[in-house]
């Protein structure tokens, strides 16, 4: 990975007086529902582990600080606007340590599905003739914009992996996403594959991370972590096909939250 | 008088991004507004062409802080488009899920965005220092409410399973004694939290304005309901495009909206102010001790009206939680749509009421939709309680007038990235 030796925090720098520095972080949000930051104020057990831990010194949020000098930065949301552009190159200009934080950030997920449709269009349906007042871009992951030093997948976030890719950045080590299928953890947690009871699901190809925890309240995988890097698209489409899923609703579960990854099914619908 | 300006930029401690513009020149208001700056999403046109069974998935992200709300309002509208009535113990289990959500929203706000003002300090980080026990207790209630979700429906950011006619998953009997048993622990540190906020004193601020909330038969409307207006009428959810129309303003991504009056408040107090008869006990003895009669006119008690909330949804969750046991043997079933049409729905989320409304085609995917979100209809109301404050605070500091704005602004615990996605514009 370019540049990873700056990745590493300086642990046990000493501050004024001898005492250890924490490191500082910053919470920052762009085109979201918020829900990524409420995750992190979510840590009802850590919190004060956390405050013990860190510095958190501009989060928008929860303080009234803002300050500048933060070594880690937290991105929660999409890029959508050009003023959105300039605040992220700030951010990555001044963070040591850059992650991105949830699906909008590290795939566009919901955010995305805006870009199948005519932006101007949009526009108009929702603001009329106001809509020269809200500038809007398509909507762009992160590391579309910037560099991104690590992705912390899931819409929203999970909560234990949270505070392991936390630990992690506090040792200086930047953790390895996963590399597994969901059905992984799927039967980890025991649960009764969805295809047994009649629910079609797409957590073979997806990335897992969460725990799988949709199957195991019934509902089929969104795959708001994204795809794996080599998903066997081939097979999965067959799989949905001999459920009797159409193509368009083949197309539905495969864009929901990946837009942004375009899947081109023509090559399954030769007939 | 001299003049004066105010301009803060991306307002804390409140959801989303607003930015608060004041200019006061010889002693008069020439500019004021809330600004919303939040980047539009367009969820309503995100939703087009998409299939029914996708919506309340998608439209539960419009916001992080409501997502058990929006997932409400969205199954109340498919349901209504779909044909389906659902059963009376999915419609118990989705009121102890907006119990949990209330509960957990109202005491994020009240003790991480509000106390703050209260202790005169900038954030809940300092009070881990100087008030643990505080700190303390504000986590264990904010767990309380999310603890509730995640046991019945998986997380309460984005629950898992809450589905147009019940619910994919049913909770075990084991689940809900938890839930329960979690909520009778909880009741020592909701006490200390009355006599916390007991002590604070709330600014004074009196303006008189119209308030709407869900008025439902028999009990204190979250769940869904008729829409009711303090200045008159009782109409069903589905006319609610003739209660209320929408304006877009140029300082605002999200559009304003009106009722009868010029601007009209929805949230706790609104709720408060129709349906205070409707409270459970505790809360409505609370309400009493605290000297405060109903309609609460002055918006800083938007924060007490909360903490009213939290303790009446702490009642009403047991409540729940004692006729979902009650009723053994019950095997839960999802009901199927029996038709594609169009259909709205309304609920009460911590904020105030929200209306979602989709149009079916025959395939059953959506070709309209809409969403009228509770801080949009509150911003108009912001603004001229903003108006009465500067006028009231004439002559005091700047940065005093700018405190008494933050706070206010506050106070009505609005959520910006939810309130930036509209359809339908219509202009009054």
């Amino acid at each position: 990975m370019p540049g990873r030796s700056r990745l590493l925090l300086q642990r046990g720098q000493e501050g004024e007086g001898g005492a250890l520095m924490k490191p500082k972080l910053g919470v920052f949000s762009f085109t979201s529902c918020e829900g990524c930051q409420l995750t992190i104020l979510n840590l009802e057990d850590q919190m004060l582990d956390l405050l013990g831990a860190v510095e958190i010194v501009n989060f928008r949020e929860a303080i009234d600080d803002r300050r500048n000098d933060y070594d880690v930065a937290f991105v929660e949301g999409s890029i959508t606007t050009p003023e959105e552009v300039e605040e992220v190159q700030a951010i990555r200009g001044r963070a040591k340590i850059l992650v991105a934080i949830g699906a909008c950030a590290t795939i566009g997920g919901i955010n995305a599905l805006k870009n199948r449709h005519d932006l101007a269009t949009t526009k108009q349906k929702v603001y009329g003739d106001g809509a020269r007042h809200f500038p809007s871009e398509p909507t762009r992951r992160v590391r579309d914009v910037v560099p991104v030093d690590y992705e912390m997948h899931g819409c929203p976030i999970d909560k234990i992996e949270l505070v392991r890719v936390t630990k992690s950045l506090l040792l200086g080590q930047i953790p390895l996403p996963s590399e597994h299928a969901l059905c992984t953890e799927c039967k980890q947690r025991v649960n009764v594959c969805l295809y047994d009871k009649g629910i079609c699901c797409i957590g073979p190809i997806v990335r897992s991370g969460c725990g799988a925890i949709c199957p195991a309240f019934g509902e089929a995988c969104v795959a708001c972590r994204g795809f794996l890097s080599h998903p066997n698209i081939a097979s999965m489409v067959e799989i949905l096909k001999s459920k009797g899923l159409s193509r368009a609703e083949v197309e539905d579960r495969l864009t929901q939250f990946n837009s942004l990854t375009p899947v081109d099914l023509s090559p399954y619908y030769l007939s | 008088m001299k003049g004066y300006e105010i301009n803060v930029h991306h307002i804390t401690r409140v959801e989303g991004h607003g930015n608060v513009v004041v200019n006061v020149r010889d002693g008069r208001i020439e500019d004021l507004r809330l600004e919303i700056v939040e980047a539009p999403r367009f969820f309503e046109v995100m939703l087009e062409g998409r299939k029914w069974d996708e919506a309340a998935s998608i439209t539960a992200r419009i916001c992080g802080i409501c997502a058990i709300g929006h997932t409400m309002a969205s199954i109340l509208a498919s349901e209504d488009a779909l044909g389906i009535v659902p059963d009376e113990e999915t419609k118990l289990l989705r009121k102890l899920l907006i119990d949990g959500e209330t509960i957990q929203s109202h005491i994020l706000h009240l003790y991480f965005l509000v106390a703050p003002d209260f202790f005169n300090v900038g954030s809940v980080i300092p009070l881990a220092g100087t008030h643990p026990e505080v700190v303390k207790r504000a986590l264990r209630l904010k767990k309380l409410g999310n603890e509730i979700c995640e046991i019945l429906a998986g997380r309460k950011i984005h629950p898992i399973g809450v589905l147009p006619g019940g619910f994919a998953r049913w909770p075990l009997p084991e689940e809900i004694l938890r839930v329960r048993k979690i909520l009778e622990d909880a009741r020592p540190d909701l006490e200390a939290t009355v006599e916390l906020f007991k002590t604070l004193k709330m600014p004074e601020l009196e303006r008189k304005t119209e308030y709407v909330a869900l008025k439902a038969p028999g009990e204190y409307a979250f769940y869904t309901g008729d829409i009711a207006s303090s200045l008159g009428k009782v109409t069903p959810p589905q006319t609610y495009l003739d209660r209320i129309s929408e304006r877009v303003v140029s300082h605002s991504a999200a559009k304003h909206v009106k009722a009868q009056a010029e601007s009209y408040a929805v949230g706790a107090r609104a709720r408060l102010n129709i349906n205070h008869e409707m409270l459970r006990p505790w809360a409505k003895g609370v309400l009493k001790a605290l000297g405060l009669k109903p309609p609460l006119t002055n918006p800083f008690h938007n924060n007490t009206a909360q903490l009213i909330e939290v303790l009446h949804c702490y009642e009403n969750a047991i409540e729940m939680c004692d006729e979902l046991l009650a009723r053994k043997g019950y095997v839960h079933r999802m009901k199927q749509p029996t038709k594609y049409g169009r259909g709205a729905g309304a609920s009460e989320v911590p904020r105030g009421v929200l209306f979602h409304d989709y149009t079916l085609d025959a395939d059953g995917r959506i070709t309209k939709a809409n969403c009228i979100i509770p801080t949009g209809q509150n911003l108009a109301n912001i603004e001229a309680d903003m108006h009465t404050l500067v006028g009231q605070m004439a002559g005091r500091e700047p940065q005093e007038i700018q405190r008494g704005l933050e706070m206010l602004v506050r106070a009505y615990d609005p959520c910006i990235s939810c309130a930036t996605h509209f359809l339908e514009v219509r202009f009054v």
